[in-house]
């Protein structure tokens, strides 16, 4: 009896714990479609044709974010073309080169320590080093470096992860006829891991895309009257732009409708970006399964 | 074979390579450059212990422990929320989800990691900020307690995909040995899953705080700013990310202000290598025991 008593106490704490697991999913599910959703309903009815194709007007309480999406855009494309070489070619060093050589570990240790920087210390390096050391001045070319070092780690680590994946008898093949190491590497490796790469090209546009922080002292201005016009031109962003508008209006309430149309247009081009990446993953990794 | 031309590559492959290395290094030792001058006027300890801020007032003054206090605060407030959500989304992700349910629910946990800070702290300023001044009754919305919350939503993802893997990682045979003498699925869980997945959980817990505290955007906008050390959640707080955020734009370049939050840098590097360095071992730690 008294066992009986106790095994259905077990069942019952089984039951509960196990609802609170599902509880803390839910968790996680409920705040991003939360935010997701208020923005979108708030956020709606700011977005127009004139929002996304005019400039700032009136002390930016009026007009549109027209210059912001082409900053935002060039910073985060520009720095993935400098970065995404670099990254695919540490990758390519670290899987298919080296062994575990004392050169490999520092290498790692670096990349893993970059990976936990905060985007602030980007931020005052790029202001120390890129801004101010070389010259550079707050330009679009000082924040697309910024933001490259910043993506760096994600780059590496999605290449790699995806040159993992290849067949070790791929290669085998590749050399029993006759390649060289290089050729093999070129022409059977890297395409086939290309889709893999390019993830992570999708993953780092994303965090560029919505960084602040490391852009604030380097590359962004609270307002431009036009568009840069060459890479050495400060220029406006979304995110820096959300910032500023949320926080040093001179008439929030006026300024309410942007604000919330600025944070939508961020999140359907971020968390866009990162779906794209994740539906292409699923994919891959369903082919590579058959 | 090895050709001329081959050797080469490999060379310039690992030149390349070394940019990552570079660039941390970079790092380090440009806020040095730019920090270390500001110890020519004042002492660390007067720096590291000064319980007032005032870099713009007279006489100026630079104690940073107010800031670290509002770091740490912040950083210990997130991590209580985040962990316990964290861990027991990881759980029930690799444990009790069938794949199905997992191909959905995974996505939204990775796109909570991808939300941009700022739109996060856009988030706690209309929406929680005003919630905690009605119903909670705090002075101000933008506090400790606003900054805590939303940081835990940042560091959830982090946690909950690390200490994930370090679950999966767990050997089947462990599970099956456990349900086999009788134990239910959640007693598996508590009593044999998670203990051998602990070190693995703490390199989660450790990342997460290394993300928090080095969090900018949501403390700049959500934490209220004031540089005082904390004595309830509903203070507003100024923690180190955002008070270099707020004030670098506005310090003349090269000043002694300029350098103090440059020196202010290297104090939260230092936090964040800390707390990485310390997640790095744990996870040593778990390999070195997986194997034995």
């Amino acid at each position: 009896m008294t066992t009986a008593t106790h095994n259905r106490l077990r069942l019952r704490i089984q039951h509960i714990m196990l609802g609170l697991l599902h509880a803390a999913a839910a968790v996680n599910m409920a705040a991003l479609s939360g935010i997701c959703l208020f923005l979108a309903v708030r956020g709606s009815s700011a977005l127009s044709w004139e929002f996304l194709t005019a400039y700032p007007r009136a002390m930016m309480t009026e007009g549109g974010v027209m210059p912001c999406i082409v900053g935002t855009f060039l910073l985060s494309c520009g720095s993935m073309l400098l970065v995404f070489p670099a990254g695919v070619a540490t990758a390519v060093y670290l899987h298919e080169y080296s062994g575990s050589s004392r050169i490999t570990r520092c290498i790692r240790f670096g990349i893993s320590n970059l990976a936990g920087v905060p985007s602030i210390i980007f931020g005052l390096f790029g202001l120390s080093f890129f801004v101010t050391f070389l010259g550079l001045g707050v330009s679009l070319m000082s924040g697309m470096l910024t933001l490259a070092i910043l993506t760096l780690p994600v780059i590496i680590n999605t290449a790699e992860e995806s040159l993992r994946r290849i067949p070790q008898s791929w290669r085998e093949a590749s050399l029993a006829l006759g390649a060289s190491k290089w050729q093999t590497i070129v022409r059977i490796v890297i395409p086939a891991a290309f889709p893999g790469m390019l993830t992570g090209c999708i993953l780092g546009l994303a965090r560029a895309a919505g960084e602040t922080g490391a852009i604030m002292f380097t590359a962004a201005v609270y307002f431009t009257p036009h568009l840069p016009e060459s890479v050495f031109s400060p220029v406006m962003s979304l995110p820096y732009h959300m910032y500023v508008l949320a926080t040093s209006g001179t008439d929030m309430d006026k300024t309410l409708p942007l604000q919330y149309g600025t944070a939508l247009m961020l999140i359907f081009l971020v968390v866009g970006m990162n779906l794209l990446a994740i539906l292409l993953r699923d994919r891959m990794q369903r082919h590579g399964r058959q | 074979m090895k050709t001329r031309a081959e050797q080469c590559t490999a060379w310039l492959l690992a030149g390349i390579s070394t940019l990552s290395i570079l660039s941390m290094a970079g790092i380090v030792l440009f806020l040095l450059l730019d920090g270390l001058p500001f110890f020519r006027d004042h002492s660390p300890a007067e720096f590291l212990l000064g319980l007032h801020w005032y870099p713009t007032d007279e006489p100026m003054e630079f104690g940073i422990l107010p800031l670290m206090a509002g770091s740490l605060a912040v950083t210990a407030l997130a991590t209580l929320m985040a962990v316990p959500v964290g861990v027991a989304t990881a759980v029930y992700l690799s444990e009790v989800a069938g794949p199905g349910v997992r191909r959905i629910v995974k996505p939204f946990v990775e796109l909570l990691a991808a939300l941009p800070s700022v739109v996060i702290g856009f988030f706690g300023m209309v929406v929680v900020a005003p919630f905690l001044q009605e119903y909670l009754g705090a002075s101000t919305g933008l506090n400790l307690l606003n900054a805590g919350c939303m940081l835990a939503f940042m560091s959830i993802p982090i946690i909950c995909s690390v200490a994930e893997d370090a679950i999966h990682a767990v050997p089947g045979a462990l599970r099956e040995a456990s349900l086999s003498l009788g134990a239910t699925q959640w007693e598996t869980i508590w009593h044999v899953v998670l203990p051998a997945a602990g070190s693995g959980i703490g390199t989660a817990v450790m990342l997460g705080m290394s993300r928090s505290i080095g969090e900018t955007m949501v403390v700049l906008m959500v934490a209220g700013g004031a540089a005082v050390v904390p004595s309830s959640v509903f203070d507003s707080v100024r923690p180190i990310p955002a008070s270099i955020a707020a004030e670098m734009a506005e310090a003349p370049f090269h000043s002694e202000h300029y350098y103090a939050l440059f020196a202010t840098g290297i104090v939260l590097i230092l936090f964040t290598l800390v707390f990485n360095a310390a997640a790095f071992r744990m996870a040593e730690k778990n390999r070195s025991g997986a194997d034995c």
